[in-house]
């Protein structure tokens, strides 16, 4: 399917995007450690929607001036998200957030519902858990949390390929290390403390009256069950929907099983 | 010259060999292993050792801080500072230095030193340091914007020492409705405040800006040269003609009557770079944002390389190359003359003793660098010129520094790489 990537000028931020589709339109917020591309998740998607699988600003290889250097907590990125909806009359839309782009959907969700469709939130943080903890990327290296997001060795590397010679000292490519290593210091900027979840969010959640739906990897090493339970509970209007073996990343890991849920199961 | 001792007061009494099974002693190696016993023990050592480096004539006692590491013990460094002013008499009391990103009351501290520098009767020199990025780790505070932030309380704690109060502060990171302690620094304008680093670029620049000396803190000595250029560089261009008074060094030293039990207990510093526990992780030294982007690529590498335990050069090489100098007084002294001769620093931090050097030896060795080699120094520094900024009586700061004094000139384009930190930063903490 074509795929073109599209600049718009937010806030005197250029926000990037790769969009492909069409129908109605669904918006991706990715993981706090980027999104690699257009992913087979984007793809399966397309053909249901317009799918728009923005970057969010600061991440995706961006630096300096291109970064909002005032942003310092994820709901400055969810107005900003709210400000490019806006600026591309796209609303309401289906809003699809993984993992922080979950969290960043759900805050955006409290303060502009009418953007919104449908909020889906996909392996979510925003949420303190009560028991369990959220796995914590800045005391492990860029490789073992990104890798900590699949449920095993070979999900990891269908989507992060090492170069097969186990022998060097780090085996996956420059580019991805140095991007990741962008969107740590992005997520660093707006999420170091407390670290992934909002005491204010969750008060807030009874406000969004749209449908929700809550997706969760079955073994969700990053995030724990019980925030799934959270929102669900949280949100009017949500259902939960688990997806057998896989982990965190549900949207890299099991594409068609997620494009099935979202779409209703005729994907 | 100003001569001060330093010890990085290790915290040697734990087992080592639970360190290397974690294969890293900082940030997340349990505290279980922390024997207060010990510990007591320990501080109590260290503190019979600053009394003697006083009585024997050191000009300055050098203290700093860390955490989560038994690298170095002081998790306070305003603590020792204060125990340093009641019980000594003449050595100044050196912080390098505070960390003030990791602060997040830098009103607090200015309230702290202001009685530190009274009760020493002005005997404080307080640095200032970013901090390494692993106590923005275990203090919880933002690495990202670490310099921001000590920037900030930077500037806040000058106008604190400098300005009458009440005034109010509304910063991006510091707000106060009423700044106005009641304690004030004895010493006018304020104390000195010096900077240490490893070799960054960006700091080496700022402390330059503002007429602070740079402390150069066990640099390779061949790398002294371009350190010293940097300084020079972004001195001329706001004005002033920097010298020695500009420069201090940090450099690991020990003595004792006989040369190979020197260097018998100068191998304990390689127990400090890790080569006996490993120390920590690089994306704990220097979390993501915490250090320079040019460096990025370089960083996201070793991050995730597989590679662990110490990277440190072998001993042999240090002592070949001067980073670690131990011997008799008169073999240290010929080797420190090399040292003064080649990287022409005012101040000299000399490194006595670290890692399980136990307490008699470290006596020792204060003694005999009190009695043979501080008078050797002294007339080496007279010989080359070496004049310090308390002899010279410096302006504090460029920004105290009268206009007329200044002469800023416009800075050519630097083509040297912009920052070359990081690199030698990690090696040097691993």
């Amino acid at each position: 399917m074509a795929m073109q990537t599209v600049t718009t000028a937010v806030a005197g931020l250029g926000m990037r995007e790769f969009t492909g589709g069409s129908g109605d339109p669904l918006v991706m917020l990715h993981h706090s450690f980027g999104n690699p591309g257009w992913m087979p998740i984007h793809e399966a998607l397309a053909a249901h929607y317009a799918v728009h699988a923005l970057d969010l600003p600061g991440y995706g290889g961006t630096e300096g001036s291109e970064r909002p250097d005032w942003a310092r907590h994820p709901r400055d990125l969810a107005l900003l998200v709210g400000q490019w909806l806006r600026a591309n009359e796209l609303g309401p839309v289906e809003l699809v957030g993984c993992g922080f782009g979950g969290w960043v959907a759900a805050e955006l969700a409290t303060m502009a519902p009418e953007l919104l469709k449908r909020l889906v939130l996909v392996g979510a943080a925003g949420l303190l858990p009560e028991n369990g903890r959220i796995y914590d990327q800045f005391l492990v290296s860029h490789s073992d949390y990104v890798e900590a997001a699949f449920s095993s060795t070979e999900a990891f590397e269908a989507i992060y390929p090492r170069n097969g010679d186990e022998t060097e000292e780090h085996p996956l490519g420059d580019d991805t290390l140095v991007v990741w290593d962008m969107n740590r210091e992005m997520t660093t900027r707006v999420g170091w403390k407390p670290y992934m979840y909002n005491r204010r969010l969750r008060p807030l959640l009874g406000g969004v009256a749209v449908p929700a739906l809550v997706v969760w990897g079955e073994s969700d090493t990053v995030v724990p069950m019980e925030c799934a339970h959270a929102y669900v509970e949280a949100l009017p209007d949500a259902r939960l929907e688990i997806v057998p073996d896989c982990g965190h990343a549900v949207d890299l890991e099991a594409p068609e099983s997620l494009a099935a849920i979202i779409t209703g199961g005729d994907s | 010259m100003f001569l001060s001792y330093f010890t990085e007061q290790p915290m040697s009494a734990y087992p080592a060999d639970e360190g290397l099974k974690e294969g890293f002693t900082s940030v997340m190696f349990s505290n279980k292993y922390y024997d207060p016993v010990e510990g007591s023990r320990l501080f109590n050592e260290r503190i019979e050792e600053y009394k003697l480096a006083d009585q024997v004539g050191f000009d300055g006692i050098m203290v700093n801080e860390h955490h989560n590491a038994p690298f170095c013990m002081q998790a306070r460094i305003t603590v020792m500072s204060s125990i340093l002013a009641a019980i000594t008499e003449n050595a100044k009391i050196v912080q390098l230095g505070n960390p003030l990103p990791t602060y997040d009351s830098p009103l607090m501290f200015a309230e702290e030193i202001a009685m530190i520098d009274m009760i020493s009767k002005g005997r404080l020199i307080s640095g200032i340091v970013r901090g390494a990025g692993q106590e923005s780790v275990c203090l919880n505070a933002n690495p990202a914007y670490n310099r921001e932030r000590f920037n900030e309380a930077h500037d806040l704690l000058v106008k604190t020492m400098t300005d009458d109060g009440p005034f109010s502060w509304e910063g991006e990171h510091f707000q106060y409705r009423v700044v106005n302690p009641w304690a004030r620094v004895l010493q006018k304008p304020h104390p000195r405040i010096w900077v240490p680093g490893v070799f960054s670029a960006e700091t080496i620049r700022w402390a330059a800006q503002h007429r602070y000396p740079y402390i150069s803190l066990n640099t390779p000595l061949h790398l002294t040269g371009d350190l010293w250029q940097i300084y020079d560089q972004a001195a001329l261009a706001v004005g002033y003609e920097p010298g020695p008074e500009n420069r201090g060094y940090l450099l690991r030293v020990h003595v004792q009557e006989d040369g190979d039990k020197a260097r018998d207990n100068a191998r304990e510093f390689m127990w400090m770079q890790g080569e006996f526990t490993g120390i920590g992780h690089p994306y704990w030294v220097s979390p993501s944002g915490y250090g320079s982007s040019a460096r990025r690529l370089d960083y996201a590498k070793m991050a995730n390389s597989k590679v662990t335990g110490s990277r440190a050069a072998p001993f042999e090489q240090q002592l070949a190359a001067r980073e670690i100098v131990a011997g008799t007084p008169d073999e240290v002294i010929a080797e420190l003359r090399v040292v003064l001769e080649t990287c022409r620093p005012s101040i000299l931090m000399l490194w006595g003793n670290d890692g399980g050097v136990n307490h008699d030896d470290s006596l020792r060795c204060i003694e005999l660098m009190g009695t043979e080699v501080l008078p050797a120094l002294r007339d080496i520094g007279d010989e080359l010129g070496l004049h310090d900024p308390i002899e010279l009586d410096t302006p504090v700061s460029l920004a105290l520094t009268p206009p007329d004094e200044l002469n800023p000139i416009e800075e050519a384009a630097d083509e040297r790489p912009e920052d070359t930190s990081d690199s030698r930063a990690l090696k040097m903490f691993r």
